[in-house]
């Protein structure tokens, strides 16, 4: 009656064996943790005494992942920034200019002279002075669309073109700005690792979030606000003409001029014109350095084709000066000197050490393509961490004990077994986070304390149940054997919908309150599948050894 | 030899009271959203927007100083408690400071915390801050609709679920059962005016995920008894079904009890509103499942005309 067949025990063991490998890591946290990041220096960095030995102290054979620490564990910054995703298009459509020009420049017999004028943001509006051949200039501006690749948007082309009277407005369809918002953030998210890559930390998650949120979790960094700095910077880059200087700020510049400050002269404000020469885009590399006269400077290299615009440019303005322009802010305008063939040159301006070197960073890593604004953010430091890991630790420990003593004083025996099974749910529990890389935040704890309570719920109605048949059945074998059968659809029941809450909580949840439902999901699969398997397999080997007349649950 | 939490066998007449009992629920549930109108919920800045900051320090926390301190800067509401924990030393003072959302920023300003920490200084030159946070008020209102979404969401796939498994009127009680105990964890909320964050929206997902696996227990041997004594009145079935699975309700409540009071004593004072919400609902839960959704199926009544016999075990080939 009791038979469980030899596969079946193989198969329960294995399982137990694989879930506590993978938990083990975890209980020499620190050596492991030296292993893994010396292994990765070795990689990366070659291998020196103190790496090799800091690798030996974790056998390579055995598993090495570990339970993440959340930020609230570990101390830490987190920030959650919104992507300002429409800002880029009014560069695309910008940088469409000079094709839409010389297409329509080509038949100039028949739409006549054409102008750009100051459109709506985010539109390239421009007139033509024979509007009875409007019709004509459309076909031929409409004739630039490129079809937009996406799932969704078959069909659609990327522009759209609109005539009224003498007036042309090229704008950009729903269908390419979702495209554009898309690359936008890919571009986002991607510079935003590169740059938190750079400083080094370890572990840092960058994710997007919805439509136009990244969020970023970086444990080990003091602040959010030092975070902020390093990735809030947009570090465009951008190499103007300049027209004029001014104290004004409010002198009206010409069209498609702007007026932008100076760094280091108060008051003072450069007019360049609004199409820069070059860009951040064509640098290749970036380096701190220090000028003649040995002041912080940083020293930068174009691409062969940003190279040959600089080149051209520095060649035909031979005396005039050119802004060098950091996000909307003229850092320096220098009077060229001389013909530029390199393609490298030097920024100077009043920089500290700290500064030329942030710069040269965040020039390497590229311009963010839009602005950034935050809308949360949290530090954590790293004692308030440490405390919490403490205070969860003594409060797991002693919940643990405390429902150990309650089992056996209610169930003697048994209670033993549903013990066993409880130490080796943590234990899979544990390996099972490990396994999938899963983070353990400060409710994550919480979902832990609350699974070793749960877990033992299985147990006990598979034993009420079991008293309950003793009363009646013939035999403790087949009261055993009913017990775990009518108790069945009482356990799967009761977890499935504990189940979905968990899953629930984990699709709608973010940071912490995710980090709690995935311990209590799967605290839920691993008491499931201790109590029906695990026990059993226990009580029936305990059972068949003994022989039992009478048992007593 | 053994710890008996019931004896053997009970015969408690769980409906004797139902009248009292149930009045007592009803009573309970309308003081609780009385409180939750009157009072409202002290609701932290997830869901409000602004900033906290937790401030650490070896001198004793002088709220009246702190305010004076930081009354000046003009930042609107301020709140300033101090926490108290057990496991804290007479060396570690802690207070947390609470600054609403400022008006017309959607993100959050560095300079405001930067200002607030400076003049915070000044007046406790030990003082450090261990923990800063700040949300945008459009964070905040989309994190109160996600949790709306979620609380609702919950509610609906267990009644699917319950209906799914049992019958429609088991499902009616079992949903009532948790709205009962959402609105009393909220009332207590309330009352106590404790802070009401994301982790307490967490911590009313568990209670709903908690007192809907006592519910289901019940149910599923009420289902089993149904099935076995047919001629039987449903009150004197749902009387037998209560008291044959009381032992195992009050074991696991006193097992996740106790899990739980350790957490709550020894887990540190930033998840005690989490563990004392989770705990309030265990213990609001087992009463429910025993006195609510019972008593509300009895009066909707169960059909139990052609009931499939073996629909109690289709899990019971599952072999081991």
């Amino acid at each position: 009656m009791l038979d469980i067949p030899l596969w079946k025990r193989i198969v329960i063991w294995g399982l137990i064996a694989l879930g506590l490998a993978f938990a083990l890591p975890n209980a020499f946290y620190s050596r492991v943790e030296g292993h893994n990041d010396a292994l990765a220096e070795i990689e990366t960095l070659g291998a020196t005494p103190e790496r090799t030995a800091a690798a030996a102290g974790w056998p390579d054979w055995m598993p090495n992942s570990l339970v993440n620490l959340g930020l609230d564990l570990r101390g830490g910054a987190h920030l959650l920034a919104e992507v300002q995703v429409t800002e880029v298009y009014a560069d695309r459509v910008d940088g469409m200019w000079p094709e839409v020009r010389d297409a329509l420049r080509e038949a100039r017999d028949e739409v006549g002279t054409i102008r750009r004028i100051e459109g709506e943001p985010g539109t390239l509006a421009f007139r033509i002075s024979k509007p009875e051949a409007m019709a004509r200039a459309l076909e031929i501006v409409r004739g630039l669309a490129r079809p937009v690749v996406t799932l969704t948007g078959v069909g659609a082309s990327d522009i759209a073109v609109a005539g009224d009277g003498d007036t042309i407005t090229l704008s950009l369809t729903p269908e390419e700005q979702a495209a554009t918002d898309d690359r936008t953030m890919q571009q986002s998210v991607e510079i935003i690792r590169r740059r938190v890559d750079e400083v080094g930390t370890r572990e840092p998650t960058i994710q997007r979030q919805g439509a136009d949120r990244i969020l970023i979790q970086v444990p080990g960094i003091g602040s959010a606000s030092e975070l902020k700095e390093l990735i809030g910077t947009t570090a465009q880059l951008t190499f103007h003409p300049v027209v004029g200087r001014t104290t004004d700020s409010t002198q009206s510049p010409g069209p498609r001029q702007l007026v932008l400050p100076s760094v280091d002269e108060e008051g003072v404000f450069y007019i360049v014109e609004q199409t820069p020469v070059v860009t951040g885009e064509e640098l290749v590399d970036a380096q701190p350095a220090f000028d003649q006269n040995g002041r912080p400077a940083v020293n930068f290299r174009f691409n062969p084709s940003g190279a040959r615009k600089f080149g051209d440019y520095t060649a035909e303005n031979i005396g005039s000066p050119f802004a060098i322009v950091l996000d909307n802010e003229v850092i320096s305008a220098p009077v060229i000197q001389s013909h530029i063939p390199g393609g490298s040159g030097i920024i100077t301006g009043q920089f500290s050490v700290e500064e030329s070197t942030n710069l040269a960073v965040l020039l390497r890593a590229g311009a963010l393509p839009a602005g950034m604004t935050f809308l949360e953010e949290r530090t954590i430091g790293p004692e308030l961490g440490q405390d919490s890991i403490d205070a969860g630790r003594i409060a797991c420990i002693v919940a643990f004990g405390a429902v150990l003593v309650f089992m056996v004083l209610s169930y003697g025996l048994f209670g033993v077994f549903a013990n066993i099974a409880l130490i080796l749910n943590v234990g899979l529990l544990f390996g099972l986070l490990s396994m999938i890389g899963a983070t353990l935040t400060l409710p994550g704890i919480a979902g832990i304390v609350l699974t070793i309570g749960m877990a033992v719920d299985a147990n006990v109605l598979i034993f009420e149940r079991i008293r309950e048949e003793l009363k009646t059945a013939r035999g403790p074998a087949r009261a055993i054997e009913l017990g775990y059968e009518r108790a069945l659809s009482a356990i799967v029941d009761a977890n499935i919908t504990t189940f979905i809450v968990s899953v629930i909580l984990f699709t709608l949840g973010s940071g912490p309150v995710r980090g709690f439902s995935i311990t209590l999901g799967l605290g839920i699969l691993t008491s499931v599948f201790t109590a029906i398997f695990v026990t059993r397999l226990i009580i029936v080997t305990w059972f068949e050894r003994r022989r039992p007349k009478t048992i007593e649950v | 030899m053994r710890l008996k939490l019931v004896p053997e066998t009970t015969n408690i007449d769980f409906f004797g009271y139902a009248k009292a009992t149930f009045g007592a629920s009803v009573i309970a549930v309308i003081l609780s959203l009385v409180a939750w109108l009157m009072l409202g919920l002290n609701f932290g800045i997830d869901f409000r927007g602004g900033t906290t900051i937790r401030t650490e320090s070896v001198q004793a926390v002088d709220i009246g100083a702190y305010r004076e301190a930081i009354d000046p800067l003009g930042l609107g509401d301020v709140t300033i408690t101090e926490v108290f924990d057990p496991t804290f030393g007479p060396e570690k003072n802690v207070a947390m400071i609470r600054i609403q959302a400022q008006d017309d920023q959607e993100s959050v300003a560095a300079d405001t915390i930067a200002k607030v920490e400076e003049t915070l200084q000044q007046v406790d030159p030990s003082i450090t801050f261990p923990s800063v946070e700040s949300v945008g008020p459009k964070v905040s209102g989309e994190l109160i609709q996600t949790a709306l979404i979620a609380v609702g969401a919950s509610l609906a796939a267990i009644l699917f679920y319950i209906w799914l498994r049992f019958e429609w009127q088991f499902s009616v009680g079992a949903v009532a059962a948790l709205f009962h105990d959402v609105i009393l964890t909220i009332g207590v909320f309330s009352v106590l005016q404790i802070r009401f964050d994301l982790a307490t929206i967490a911590a009313l997902l568990t209670i709903i995920g908690y007192s809907i696996n006592d519910t289901v227990v019940i149910f599923d041997r009420l289902r089993e008894n149904l099935i076995k004594y047919r001629k039987r009145d449903l009150r004197e079935v749902m009387n037998l079904s209560v008291n044959e699975t009381l032992s195992r309700t009050l074991m696991t409540s006193g097992t996740t009890l106790l899990a739980l009071i350790a957490l709550l004593v020894l887990g540190g004072d930033v998840i005690r509103g989490f563990v004392f919400a989770i705990t309030w609902g265990v213990i609001v839960g087992t009463y429910s499942s025993v006195y609510v959704a019972k008593n509300v199926v009895l009066y909707l009544g169960v059909n139990r005309e052609d009931k499939p016999t073996d629909k109690g075990n289709q899990f019971a080939n599952i072999d081991a």
